[in-house]
């Protein structure tokens, strides 16, 4: 296919003649859809970061420092519900996923381009009431992301309306899932048969069955909230006969494969990546093909090890503890393929590979902390301490977060039809990966030695290890602003990007750039797998 | 594939005799609830609704005349949503 010189107005930003807002918050082509949420997540992304300093500020010095304790409960619960729903979950499909995975199956759209819209506006429209929750009512909701009753049933802040966006975004998610996988099994281009899916768009068929399946649980969960708030119906409250580790079963069925939803983009973005940097196929394609599938029905069987200090029966806590470890088996495949990809590969440090190596390590150390927390034995010591909170950050922000940047780093240039400069994106993700180490890693150590979660106050003795964690967030968040100015500068008014500078072998690399409104000329014809560079012709 | 299935049309009798089931096994529910079973209730009432479920499933919503991809995904929720309800029992039958 033909690669055309690129400019920052060609392909889909100029093609279809359409200019001004309207063109693209009404538009179905999934390319400017996926920019919107891109647009929307970095907001979102960037407003979380900005409460996250502020948590770390509090806490740099034990007692009261720059806000109230009601404030700090507001603090890092907003920080949660805006992190998880409106910048994680929908992060990396929802933004990449849009943008890649109609051109990597060779399709001029996804199947349902109008509900595509749609998902999009509801996301917008849950964003908003989740934002208004905040300002109106009884102020910000001071619950923790989780809302767990019976606080959340009885607490004066507004919850009913956090909680009824929070389920309005559930529907966006829900739609963009059922999109993508209508897409995958109907789009097709010939020859692109099921083991020539690309593993970016394998790993978003896995996610999207967890976002169908897995989200009206929570929907169905937080309108019981908001109606046991409203209707005092006792369903929840066990003065009134309730079952609080009900709602707990019901949170975590959904939350806890969301953290699939959350991970899964996230290794597909790393197996798109590594292969391409190492110049070598990738190994191991079907094993990793078939662990996302894995980690995604094995992780929707794992809920209750957020609940074993819950007062859950005994039962219940080794059932889930011994499936717990099952996870680790399809996640463990995946790193051990990364690496032999690796090996003896002609490895090219560039930024999008330096995250995605970064990834990796984040990504193994979350997970081998989390065998700590999957064992009932061991969790009890650290539970609800700041070790979970460190924990949490390796894998979701070690873990998707940095393969958030990998893909901005890989992908965008291809759509902007320009580039960013290399060096300020190394810096930036060096003093990422120190801050980030600084921060989580001192966290980690801190809950071993019995540092509550979602306390204002603490111990003198915790007090060095709270500085170190703070400056440590100063440090990450430094190296986050020179990525996103380096991306921003680089992506609008930097070198123009053309033809397939990276070297992939998947489809998107062989339209040209920008790509055009309808992504292919002609229909193209696969012939050859996603990381066969040989029979790509690249060299 | 989709057309074949909307071409298939239900006899009146068929839909009112699936109907008639429904409200019988609507009736058997609330006998259960009357009869002294213990834990069992539970089951009893699930049982009694996933029959109900499937029946609505199969006719009302045509999935027995729909492909057999739609069925295996169909299948695929609603063994998903079983293994959800089924789990919590490990902890509220032993709590």
């Amino acid at each position: 296919m033909s690669q055309e010189t690129a400019t920052a107005e060609g392909g889909f930003w100029s093609d279809s003649g359409k200019t001004g807002i309207g063109s693209w918050i009404f538009s179905t082509d999934h390319k400017r859809i996926g920019l919107m949420y891109l647009y929307c997540v970095l907001s979102f992304f960037m407003v979380g970061v900005l409460l996250g300093v502020l948590i770390r500020l509090e806490l740099i010095a034990p007692g009261p420092t720059i806000v109230t304790a009601q404030t700090y409960n507001a603090l890092f619960t907003v920080h949660g519900v805006v992190m998880i729903f409106l910048f994680i979950i929908p992060g990396i499909p929802a933004s990449f996923g849009n943008l890649v995975l109609p051109i990597q199956l060779g399709a001029r759209d996804v199947a349902f381009p109008r509900v595509n819209l749609f998902s999009w506006w509801l996301y917008v429209i849950g964003a908003v009431i989740v934002l208004v929750s905040l300002f109106t009512g009884g102020g910000a909701p001071d619950t923790g992301w989780t809302f767990y009753v019976p606080f959340s049933a009885r607490t004066t802040t507004n919850v009913s309306l956090a909680v009824f966006g929070v389920f309005i975004l559930g529907f966006s998610s829900i739609l963009t899932g059922i999109n993508f996988v209508t897409t995958i099994h109907r789009m097709r281009a010939p020859g692109m048969n099921w083991t020539r899916i690309p593993l970016f768009t394998w790993s978003l068929y896995a996610t999207a069955w967890v976002q169908i399946l897995a989200t009206p649980i929570i929907a169905i969960t937080l309108l019981l909230v908001v109606t046991e708030r409203i209707l005092g119906l006792g369903l929840f409250d066990p003065s009134r006969g309730g079952d609080p580790i009900m709602f707990q079963h019901m949170f975590w069925i959904y939350s806890h494969p969301a953290v699939y939803i959350m991970i899964l983009p996230g290794m597909g973005v790393i197996s798109d990546i590594i292969p391409v940097f190492s110049r070598k196929p990738i190994f191991g394609y079907k094993m990793i093909a078939f662990s996302s599938l894995a980690i995604a029905a094995a992780g929707s069987a794992v809920w209750g090890h957020h609940m074993y200090t819950s007062g859950m029966s005994d039962l219940g806590v080794m059932v889930f503890s011994f499936l717990t470890f099952l996870v680790a088996i399809p996640s463990a495949i995946k790193v051990f393929n990364w690496v032999s990809t690796m090996y003896k590969g002609s490895i090219s440090l560039e930024a999008p590979m330096l995250f995605a190596l970064s990834f990796i390590l984040l990504f193994s150390i979350g997970g081998l902390s989390g065998l700590i927390l999957g064992a009932a034995s061991t969790d009890i010591h650290v539970h609800d301490t700041h070790f979970v909170v460190g924990h949490f950050h390796y894998v979701m922000f070690g873990g998707t977060g940095f393969a958030f940047f990998a893909a901005a780093h890989y992908w965008l240039p291809k759509y902007f039809g320009r580039r960013y400069e290399e060096k300020p994106a190394i810096i930036g993700w060096v003093l990422m990966f120190i801050g980030f180490n600084v921060l989580y890693f001192t966290m980690q150590v801190l809950g071993m030695e019995g540092m509550p979660r979602r306390y204002y106050d603490y111990l003198p003795e915790f007090a060095r290890l709270n500085l170190v964690a703070t400056v440590g967030s100063w440090i990450m968040v430094a190296g986050i602003l020179i990525v996103l100015w380096n991306l921003w500068r680089g992506l609008l008014k930097g070198e123009p990007f053309t033809g397939n500078p990276w070297g992939g072998a998947t489809l998107e690399w062989s339209i040209p750039t920008p790509p055009p409104t309808e992504n292919f000329e002609e229909d193209p014809v696969v012939t050859h797998g996603p990381y066969d560079f040989k029979g790509a012709g690249v060299p | 594939m989709t057309n074949e299935s909307a071409e298939h049309i239900l006899s009146y009798g068929k839909l009112v005799t699936v109907w008639v089931t429904l409200l019988v096994l609507t009736a058997a529910t609330i006998m259960v609830t009357r009869v002294e079973l213990g834990v069992w209730k539970v089951w009893a009432a699930l049982a009694i609704a996933s029959i109900k479920s499937g029946l609505v499933i199969a006719f009302f919503m045509h999935m027995k005349y729909e492909p057999r991809l739609f069925r295996i995904i169909l299948f695929v929720a609603l063994f998903t949503l079983a293994g959800f309800i089924g789990g919590t029992f490990f902890d509220v039958l032993y709590r």
